[in-house]
């Protein structure tokens, strides 16, 4: 279950962060929030680092994490998906937007992210951004009235501007 | 204080914590999966829900009773809001009844038969999580699990262990350490305590019962057994006997019809560790060593300490356990071909503990690196393995245990309920034999129920200052408080279960106040009717320090800390 | 900003901030709430900012930096569907549905001559309606709590100050004893905005009273129902109307700290609050000695984790503790031991917002407005199938065909109204009967419905109502915190029944079977959320049976939604005999001879619908 030793730089991080918090019990969920907004997951090694820094045990650290959707202890995707599934998008269709995306990306509920750690397709309970519905989220930023046919466009838009990286890097 | 309607009848309560228990006084047995007077009201079963006379319901169990309060128990929505709630959770849960360990006692089950559940509505739950068989003392099976969460409030709140605790959320929650560990990988102090509180059959004993019946039935081998204090006044319990009752006897017989060569008393152990032990804390205190002495007759406790504050692993005791100095002797008797016949010996220890299961195996037990005692078998395996062979305990006289370790001290009986090596250490320490003196000792503070008990002493002219705790709860927060330098003591007897052995984690469940009430009184009422108070003036042992443990009191006797690992 | 020490000091700066706020000669105002912003308002504003910079006195406003959506100024208008939305003071004009290529447009006839650009504004039945305060959108609602959303700068405290922030707490604290600020919203009849409508006077007396002396005020923005963003437009829009009814309510119990605790889904509104309290604790309104007085309030912000019911105050306050949030039972209750076990005072973002001006223009007033069980205002989010979504504010009691056809103006595409949605999962759906209703708590309590926080999703004639119910059911149990069997299994059980039956492989015995479930489910499970989780089934199962009969009994939905129930057939007709759809059907449903009409066997068919979008000539019908 657990991954390979993490290298030293993520401890100096986990560090840092924890520096900003006082070293109780009650500190846990904003410092686990800070370490997965720079990694983009909970790598399970820091949560019981953590868990030791701030005097609760690594099971409780571990049942407090696991209990909310935003934690996540696998690596996910440089862009997060989230299609909305509130009400509002559920009425408008936002099924079929999230149908395209798994298809395309060869994703599923149980698997959300692709292999190459592109790609993460989540689905939300609601964006509170009712009047664009179907919304959705990639990364920070609301995309609305969604349909399949955006939803590809948007793909190949990524898509590209990941290739255009790559090609730069090369150069 | 006032009185209350409950189904008709006008019921006076005092201070009772909520209705649930007003209610229960009244000899209604309202159904409960995740009450427990013990622990922390969690609130998750909803079966003692009950309703008011305006027809609001409520859950019984965080409801405070209010003076004038008229409530119904059993109207027939009630019953068929609780017959739905257990056809959800039969129905969620992993149905093998027939087979499965926790069959008979299973409350879950009692609860489906006494509400009538006559059928379910709904798809059975696939059985999907695997069973967790790493711990040397417990077996964790989360297909059946109910989720009342009993062992995770008692492994956190109660032990301040937290190896287990909720994971995750809605219909995938489980209970579960850290990342799915397995119980081996944890801090888990195989207490058992969680065994004990758990409904079902989601965690139970790791048995040995299959090896020891292959070891009787082998005629290459001599089977011995021991058997601990608090056994013998909690067996009863499984065959109708008055709870508490001393069943020494009818044990001694049954475990020879069994097929046990010798039966022995781990009182005789006990005595041992008296000996040893008060020598010990004497030596470090004219020393000056800085700290408590802490006993180690508890491996739970010992394990609970060396993973939680290292820092303090000099301050445990040397000494074995009761078992293990026991077994230990037992073994090198058995050595001697005359004894032995030319056949192997297999040592049983009969405990009520799980965690022995796990102190057999811990490498500083050993003698020459080679395991002592074979088997741990709890008091539930052995009211099994009594069962299956059909011998009808209630019925069978008595017998006494066998030579040359027959006999015990009243110290070493009382072993089994806390603060009973405190007591036997005091009485050791003791010069006098005298009633009054015994008395002394005995309302020093030693006795009763208390999580924490704090009494001083005098020897020689000097104070000496000691703590009982039961519960590795207490037992942190007087860590902390000693570390802190709030408190110090010069001796601190440690037992892990709360009120000690006669709760241990291998004992029969569904121990209510007067169970445990009873246990304790049948160990004091057993030291009572015993001539030889003090382990010290034990002829046996006394021969044995003259004999087999000539030059060998240090290897077999102390644990052999860091010197035999490699 | 300077910090105050002082009332003297504190109506000096309001007046300054008033001053400032006069001279501004032209302000475009242009919306960064979510909505508008997913549409594009950041490049208006970057437009409009190029086109002013040669312009002194014109003002844009919005945020600087687009680094993510947490930096920009004007809150939410509500007026979600139409944007983006732009306003141009002091003519009051709003344009809707901006695009980059207006805005020379706008800039050129508005902003330097001060001319209407019709074609941008809101048209309805030929009319236009230049400022927003005509459009019928706005002019059905009272808008109190809202007033400032859009129209001042969120990211600055003198445009709130300026706009009327912390006279509230001004006259609170130099005019009034707690006691009487508890009075004061007692008399009001104040109800928590959160759901259940519990007195917040009540609350807070109760809280005043506990023997513990250390009291935390705690603010629930875990807006978590699908549907609803009223809270979230509060935060983005006027923090500090709501920072200031914390302030109030702490100075009333006797508090020193209090807690926001924010769906990490609403990171503009966490962005908006940090800076909001930042420029309070500035200007002496948090803090130490607030104003010069001996009172001292600390706030912090918590962000949610992704929890719904965290919005239920135990598990919220569980969750600030660093805990699962799970609620636990009660008694005792928040009011004696909420955060850390102390007394707690825990209101929702709404309910906070109203304080302030119930304070500061007295109870009797507030009284005015609405029902007189049910006083002030109510904001709903109002989407789904209306023309005019949006976030909207009406007077508790308003019926619910005003809110529907009057502010939401009536159903798109000549469709016919069948029901609404409110409160979210824990609420119920109203029917046509319903419509003449009056939407408060209490008479939405009478009929087993609920305000809830206040989403009011409308739906029209094509919507399947067994499917709703299902929907919410499966929201709901996903969401259960998974502590008590009633909740964690119950829900389980109505979600697979209901699943069964959008299938078509549900029985007569299942609907007994839901209401078996869904009666013992809101008579025992532990929290208000688990207990209100049926409701949306009960209140459909009652308004709708039919819909519930025809999928059981007739294997059909009639709203056409429900995929498995569908129908396909081939008109022989108008069907070429192309065999592309025999090809392309998964199942290998449909038969036939080529250049001859197919048939589809209906045993095999899947019902997935891709034969409809093969045919080229439109000769597959679906049968509802």
């Amino acid at each position: 279950m657990k991954p390979t030793m993490l290298d030293q730089s993520y401890y100096e991080t986990a560090n840092e962060i924890i520096s900003r918090y006082p070293l109780e019990e009650k500190s846990l969920i904003p410092i686990i929030q800070d370490i997965q907004a720079t990694y983009r997951y909970l790598p399970p090694d820091l949560l019981d680092y953590v868990a030791k820094k701030i005097g609760i045990t690594e099971t409780k650290a571990y049942s407090v994490a696991s209990f909310y959707e935003n934690f996540s202890f696998e690596q996910k995707g440089k862009y997060v998906l989230k299609i909305c599934d509130g009400t509002a998008c559920h009425v408008r269709k936002s099924t079929p937007v999230l149908q395209y995306l798994r298809q395309e990306l060869g994703l599923s509920e149980t698997k959300q992210t692709t292999d190459d750690l592109m790609f993460t397709v989540e689905v939300v309970s609601c964006l509170g951004a009712c009047g664009l519905a179907p919304a959705m989220m990639v990364n920070e930023q609301v995309h609305p009235k969604m349909t399949p046919e955006k939803a590809a466009e948007l793909l190949k838009e990524l898509r590209a501007k990941e290739e255009e990286g790559r090609n730069d890097d090369q150069n | 204080m006032g009185f209350m309607t409950i189904d008709g009848q006008r019921v006076e309560f005092t201070n009772e914590p909520n209705v649930l228990t007003v209610i229960r006084n009244a000899e209604i047995d309202i159904p409960t999966l995740c009450y427990h007077s013990e622990l922390s009201i969690y609130g998750a079963c909803r079966l003692c829900t009950v309703e008011d006379d305006r027809g609001k319901t409520f859950a019984s169990c965080a409801e405070p009773p209010r003076d004038g309060m008229v409530i119904y128990t059993n109207t027939p929505r009630l019953m068929r809001y609780r017959r739905t709630i257990l056809e959800l959770l039969l129905a969620a849960h992993d149905r093998d009844c027939t087979t499965c360990v926790k069959s008979g006692e299973c409350h879950l089950l009692e609860l489906a038969h006494r509400m009538g559940v006559d059928r379910i509505r709904f798809k059975n739950r696939e059985a999907k999580y695997p069973i967790d068989e790493s711990s040397p003392a417990i077996v964790r099976n989360p297909n059946k699990c109910i989720l009342c969460g009993d062992c995770v409030r008692m492994c956190d709140n109660v032990q301040s262990v937290n190896a287990i605790d909720f994971a995750y959320r809605g219909t995938s929650t489980l209970v579960t350490p850290a990342f799915n560990k397995t119980i081996a990988q944890t801090n888990c102090v195989n207490c058992g305590q969680c065994r004990v509180v758990c409904p079902t059959g989601a965690i139970s004993i790791k048995t040995n019962i299959d090896e020891v019946w292959d070891a009787l039935a082998d005629p290459n081998t001599i089977v011995v057994a021991q058997v601990a204090p608090a056994v013998r006044v909690a067996l009863g319990d499984k065959f109708g006997i008055p709870k508490g009752e001393n069943v020494m006897g009818k044990l001694v017989n049954a475990l020879h019809r069994l097929g046990f060569h010798e039966v022995y008393d781990t009182t005789y152990g006990a005595d041992l560790t008296v000996i040893e032990e008060a020598e010990e804390l004497l030596e470090r205190i004219s020393s000056g060593a800085k700290g408590p002495l802490f006993t180690s007759c508890c491996p739970a406790w010992v394990k609970f300490c060396e993973t939680r504050y290292p820092e303090l692993a000099d301050n445990i005791s040397t000494c074995r356990s009761p078992q293990q100095m026991f077994g230990a002797v037992i073994r090198e008797y058995y050595r001697n071909p005359e004894i032995n016949q030319g056949k192997k010996l297999v040592s049983v220890s009969i405990m009520p503990c799980t965690a022995k299961k796990e102190e057999i195996l811990r490498p500083e037990s050993m003698t020459n690196g080679r395991q002592d005692v074979d088997y741990v078998l709890t008091t539930t395996e052995v009211a099994s393995m009594i069962r299956k062979s059909g011998i009808r305990f209630e019925n069978i006289d008595g017998e006494s245990t066998d030579m040359p370790f027959g006999i015990g001290s009243g110290g070493g009986v009382i072993f089994g309920v806390t603060g009973g090596v405190t007591e036997a250490v005091l009485r050791r320490l003791q010069t006098g034999h005298s009633r009054v003196e015994m008395d002394r000792i005995r309302t020093s503070g030693v006795r009763g129920d208390d999580g924490l008990k704090e009494l001083t002493f005098d020897y020689m002219g000097k104070e000496i200052r000691a703590a009982v705790v039961n519960g590795l709860g207490n037992a942190d927060k007087l860590i902390k408080r000693i570390q802190s330098g709030e408190v110090s003591y010069d001796f601190v007897e440690v037992m892990a279960c709360r009120r000690g052995c006669i709760m241990g984690g291998g004992q029969p469940v569904g121990a209510g106040p007067r169970t445990r009430k009873a246990r304790a009184k049948g160990l004091y009422d057993t030291d009572v009717n015993m001539q030889i108070k003090k382990s010290n003036e034990n002829p046996m042992v006394l021969a044995l320090y003259e004999g087999l443990l000539k030059g060998k009191t240090h290897q077999l006797l102390h644990r052999n800390l860091g010197s035999t690992e490699n | 900003m300077i910090r105050i020490e002082n009332r003297f000091q504190l109506k000096q700066v309001r007046a300054e901030c008033q001053a400032e706020t006069k001279q501004e000669k032209c302000r475009v105002l242009i919306c960064g709430g979510t909505g508008c912003l997913a549409g594009g308002s950041a490049k208006l504003y970057e437009h409009m900012k190029e086109l002013a910079a040669e312009h002194e006195n014109v003002q844009v406003e919005i945020g600087p930096e687009i680094a993510h959506i947490g930096v920009h100024k004007s809150g939410c208008h509500g007026f979600c569907e139409m944007g983006p939305l732009m306003r141009i003071e002091p003519y009051g004009y709003l344009y809707l549905k901006v695009q980059e290529s207006d805005c020379g447009e706008i800039f050129e006839k508005t902003v330097l001559r001060g001319q209407p650009v019709e074609r941008l504004m809101f048209r309805q039945d030929n009319k236009v309606y230049p400022s927003e305060e005509e459009i019928p959108f706005y002019a059905k609602q009272t808008r109190l709590v809202l007033k400032n959303c859009g129209h001042i700068d969120a990211e600055r405290i003198e445009a709130a100050i300026a706009a009327g922030a912390y006279e509230g707490l001004e006259k609170a604290l130099f005019e009034m004893t707690p006691k009487a600020v508890i009075q004061a919203i007692t008399d009001s009849k104040l109800r928590g905005r959160g759901g259940a409508g519990f007195p917040a006077g009540k609350k807070w007396s109760q809280v005043a009273a506990q023997k513990e002396t250390v009291r935390y005020v705690v603010c629930n923005g875990d807006e978590g129902d699908p549907g609803a963003f009223m809270d979230r437009s509060i935060m983005e829009g006027d923090p500090h109307r709501m920072i200031e009814g914390m302030l109030i309510a702490a100075y009333a119990v006797g508090a020193q700290e209090g807690y926001i605790y924010v769906r990490a889904e609403y990171p503009l509104a966490i962005e908006r609050l940090k800076l909001a309290i930042a420029q309070a604790e500035e200007a002496g309104f948090l803090g130490d000695n607030i104003l010069g007085t001996d009172f001292c309030f600390r706030l912090h912000i918590n962000r949610g984790a992704g929890a719904f019911v965290c919005g239920e105050g135990s598990a919220l306050t569980a969750s600030i503790e660093g805990k699962r949030g799970m609620p636990r039972v009660k008694p005792p209750r928040t009011v004696e031991h909420g955060l850390w076990e102390k007394p707690t005072v825990l209101n929702n973002v709404e309910t906070y917002a109203n304080v302030p001006m119930i304070i500061q223009r007295g109870a009797e007033w507030y009284r005015g407005i609405g029902t007189p069980e049910s006083p002030g205002t109510k904001a709903f989010a109002l989407t789904g199938n209306v023309c005019n979504t949006g976030l909207i504010e009406v007077p508790m009691g308003t019926p619910l065909r005003d809110i529907v056809f009057d502010v939401g103006g009536g159903i798109p595409n000549g469709k016919k109204f069948k029901a609404v949605q409110i409160g979210g999962p824990s609420g119920g759906c109203l029917s046509e009967k319903d419509l003449d209703r009056h939407m408060d708590f209490d008479s939405l309590t009478k009929i087993g419905a609920m305000i809830g926080s206040g989403g009011m999703v409308v739906m029209d004639e094509d919507t399947c109502m067994v499917e709703v119910a299902r929907f919410f059911m499966s929201f709901t149990q996903r969401e259960s915190c998974g502590k008590c069997v009633p909740c964690r299994e119950g829900t389980q059980r109505m979600l697979e029944i209901l699943e069964r039956i959008v299938a078509g492989q549900g029985t007569m015995e299942d609907l007994d079977t839901l209401r078996d479930l869904a009666d013992m489910i809101e008579n025992t499970a532990l929290c208000g959320l688990g207990k209100s989780a049926p409701k949306p089934v009960i209140s459909t199962l009652n308004a709708f049976r039919d819909e519930y009969v025809a999928h059981i009994r007739d294997r059909r939905c009639p709203a056409g939604v429900c995929s498995k129930l569908r129908v396909y057939s081939i008109d022989p007709a108008k069907c070429k005999g192309c065999s592309k759809c025999a090809r392309n059907c998964p199942a290998s449903a449909i038969h036939g001879t080529l250049k001859s009409p197919y048939t589809i066997d209906q045993d095999a068919c899947i019902r997935c619908g891709s034969c409809v979008e093969q045919c080229a000539f439109g000769a597959i019908t679906v049968e509802k």
